[in-house]
């Protein structure tokens, strides 16, 4: 392990704890700008996380130590995916131990967290959430995995940093392959990270919420560090989408501490482009009807094997 | 003058009375009791007829009895009878005798209406034990919603029974905003309660604050000047337009589309700064007054209201193709929520939802009075009945009141617009109704001796139309509920009193 790389792995941490937050205040400030509306500060889900870290927690009488671990187990699940997705550079120590299909056993952990903990109390809002929840967790997890076999297939390995150096270091090539599963990628993005058309990240109506009914018996402390994983988590689908779509710019092999810091402007404006993207689907599209949530994901799911079947006829 | 017809009948002619009317395809207006002489109260339904209103009276020589209730026949009585027996301790025949405003705040026996004020209780309330109708079955299991929600809306609470997402039954218990309202006109001077009419809901503050004031007028038959009419109708349909904006924003964001809340807000913003540079006031609380209006229009303020609803009905008409050309939204609307134009009539269902259902019948149109005698609406509907029918009703009913208020503006006659009013004589009773944007509100008032109130009775449409909201959402998924809730937008206040 050399210092370089263990230097890496810390600062991709320390970018995805740090900026995960403001990726989330740049989207919401898009979707404003797009509704004509006067946007919020950039800064309001710090502001939002800091307050409910001063608060006291109110936990339920009835609520078991589940549902006082699980924003911990959670966030760490955040924390420990956003070092193995290679966001800066690719030479990672943690993804030694983790390939991609470790990534996405490890986002299922959190979300297993999150159901047990939401019917944990025994409202109904909770466990009407946690179906719904695991309703769509258990259709976009297989296009997820379909998706990443593609680009496996391609790079003959299912260790992230090495599928983006091979993406990234070899001569510019078009993909139809991987151009069918981007578009499966960002609809699986969209569903995993309640975003519309999926679910209604700013609703206030508590019967059609899916993450936001989850979270309805949280508060302070323990609601702060699920809000904070939940803008992680948008952030690491964000960087896998990264890695394996437009891995150019990440620092690659052994190259000096320069190469590294050249990555920090490039994933910076790469977010800046996928967060206004974000935006402006989010605004265009209308939430569908839970009962559709199946057929959009039965759509990505469609799009990964398409992109699966295209590689493995045309080879390309 | 428009005539309300009035006839007293006994316990024994009552329902017979009734059934004619259902008969004849009358609807019920509303369903009161007040105080009567000798202390025996009086039950009062009143009717629209298609083309004039009846009253009808029921003077109860023994409380004790039960009086014969009309649920069968009209469905929608069952909450006014059990609001009835609440406030003034009158019980209908009917099954359902559970209590529907009181929620434990007072004793049983007590009758709010009519016995002497109680000394403040010293501890609150205890916690009613309401039946809820259960239904039993494999994998049925309920949800109770509110009535404190997440977000920030008046409360009401939900009980649905479902099998996975698809709702079987919906029960709704309202009365958690019950305020005392019409135990309060009673300690007002009758020519000042418009006031209080005014902010019984406040989304129809016109449409109460006319219809109080008609029913003085019609106590002490005085006539409005044509001018005061004509204003009253311009508050009216910017109060109309200024709901409807809001609602089909609302609606938009229900469904996940932001773009159109941002859209409408800004709309019913500039449409409210109008207002209040022309008129004075952005939400017209205080425009009606007994015997005409507070406020006047000038030249200026007519061509700053003109200039801004026309433009408005311009930006709408563009959002409308928006709505109706978006897949994701149509895909919501339609379909969402139906009550068919039978199921419709069945219940009374009215106002702006039961001309989404086929129910055409709007009092500007059937049963006008000035200035809506010269001033002709087209009656707007549909028979589809689904969340798009109630959608395009408000679109079609926006379209057509910017419409009025341009002719309003244009062809207001000039004169006085205030009437002088005197006091009423004691035990005369009189009535107002005037279409709201939601529908016909109803106020019945019975004057006291020396400029008093003895009951006022204010009526808002929502008592007919939350019972079909639980009808509405039947086979629907429970999170379509928002979405059809909000496109019939009831009222809690209003009903809760």
């Amino acid at each position: 392990m050399r210092p370089i790389e263990v230097v890496t792995q810390l600062l991709e941490l320390a970018a995805a704890l740090a900026a995960a937050p403001l990726f989330l205040g740049w989207i919401n400030q898009c979707r404003a700008w797009l509704q004509n509306r006067s946007a919020p500060s950039i800064w309001l889900p710090y502001r939002g996380i800091a307050k409910l870290f001063h608060k006291d927690a109110v936990i339920a009488v009835r609520a078991s130590a589940l549902f006082r671990l699980a924003p911990y187990i959670v966030f760490g699940a955040m924390v420990l995916a956003a070092g193995i997705i290679p966001s800066m550079g690719t030479r990672l120590p943690f993804t030694r131990i983790a390939d991609a299909i470790a990534l996405v056993g490890l986002l299922a952990t959190a979300r297993v967290f999150m159901s047990l903990a939401a019917m944990d109390v025994g409202t109904a809002f909770g466990t009407l959430g946690a179906r719904r929840e695991m309703m769509v967790g258990f259709l976009a997890e297989p296009a997820l995995l379909m998706i990443i076999f593609v680009a496996s297939l391609i790079s003959a390995t299912t260790a992230l940093p090495a599928i983006t150096e091979h993406l990234a270091t070899q001569t510019l090539g078009l993909y139809p392959s991987l151009a069918f599963t981007a578009v499966a990628f960002t609809m699986v993005l969209l569903a995993e990270n309640a975003r519309i058309p999926i679910d209604n990240p700013a609703t206030h109506l508590e019967l059609t919420m899916i993450h936001e009914a989850l979270l309805l018996e949280y508060s302070a402390r323990h609601l702060a560090l699920m809000e904070w994983a939940a803008a992680l988590k948008l952030f690491n689908y964000a960087c896998i989408g990264f890695a394996l779509f437009i891995p150019w710019g990440v620092s690659t092999g052994q190259e000096a501490p320069l190469a590294l810091l050249a990555s920090i402007p490039v994933l910076a404006a790469k977010l800046i482009v996928a967060g206004g993207a974000l935006a402006l689907i989010e605004t265009v599209s209308a939430k569908l009807r839970v009962f559709r949530a199946p057929e959009f994901l039965a759509t990505a799911f469609l799009f990964a094997v398409l992109g699966l079947l295209v590689h493995l006829l045309l080879g390309a | 003058m428009r005539e309300w017809r009035t006839r007293t009948v006994s316990p024994a002619e009552w329902r017979g009375a009734a059934r004619d009317l259902a008969e004849s395809g009358a609807r019920l207006a509303a369903l009161w009791a007040s105080g009567g002489e000798r202390g025996m109260p009086t039950v009062h339904a009143a009717f629209f007829t298609g083309t004039g209103a009846l009253l009808l009276s029921l003077p109860l020589e023994d409380p004790a009895t039960p009086y014969p209730g009309l649920e069968e026949l009209f469905p929608c009585a069952a909450r006014m009878q059990r609001a009835a027996a609440d406030l003034s301790g009158v019980r209908a025949s009917d099954p359902d005798t559970r209590p529907w405003l009181r929620h434990n705040a007072w004793p049983a026996a007590y009758r709010p209406l009519l016995d002497p004020p109680l000394p403040a209780a010293a501890d609150p309330p205890g916690i009613e034990a309401y039946e809820f109708v259960r239904v039993e079955g494999e994998g049925v299991h309920e949800i109770p919603v509110g009535p404190v929600h997440a977000g920030i809306i008046e409360p009401g609470h939900f009980r649905f029974s479902v099998v996975g997402e698809k709702v079987l039954r919906l029960e709704e218990r309202l009365g958690y905003v019950h305020k005392g309202i019409e135990r309060r006109f009673t300690e007002l001077p009758i020519l000042e309660a418009h006031r209080l009419a005014a902010r019984v809901s406040g989304d129809s503050a016109v449409a109460f604050a006319w219809a109080y004031c008609q029913a003085l007028e019609n106590l002490t038959d005085v006539a409005p000047p044509a001018r005061a009419a004509w204003l009253r109708a311009l508050c009216l349909e910017l109060e109309r337009v200024a709901n409807h904006l809001g609602d089909l924003g609302a609606l938009g964001n229900d469904a996940g589309f932001a773009f159109g809340l941002a859209q409408f807000s800004r709309l019913k913003e500039w449409l409210l700064r109008a207002c209040a540079e022309a008129l004075g006031e952005r939400y017209l609380m205080n425009a009606i007054v007994p015997g005409g209006v507070r406020l006047d229009l000038t030249n200026a303020g007519a061509q700053r209201l003109h200039a801004c609803v026309t433009s408005i009905a311009g930006e709408v008409a563009r959002l409308r193709v928006v709505y109706d050309e978006h897949a994701g939204v149509r895909d919501r609307f339609t379909g969402a929520g139906t009550v068919t134009p039978r199921l419709a009539a069945r219940l009374g269902l009215t106002g702006l939802a039961g001309r989404a259902s086929g129910q055409a019948f709007d009092l500007r149109v059937d049963w006008p009075c000035a200035p809506y005698t010269e001033l002709p609406v087209t009656k707007i509907g549909s028979r589809a009945g689904d969340v798009a029918a109630r959608v395009a009703v408000r679109f079609d009913e926006l379209a057509e009141s910017a419409r009025l208020i341009e002719r309003i503006i244009a062809g207001i006659p000039s004169g006085s617009r205030l009437e002088a009013v005197g006091l009423p004589p004691p035990g005369s009773l009189g009535m107002g109704a005037i279409e709201g944007w939601r529908g016909p509100v109803l106020v019945a008032l019975e004057a006291g001796p020396a400029g008093t109130i003895r009951r006022c009775h204010p009526h808002d449409p929502s008592w007919q139309n939350w019972p079909v909201l639980e009808h509405a959402i039947i086979d629907n998924i429970v999170p379509d509920f928002p979405l059809i809730n909000k496109s019939f937008n009831l009222s809690y206040s209003g009903h809760d009193l």
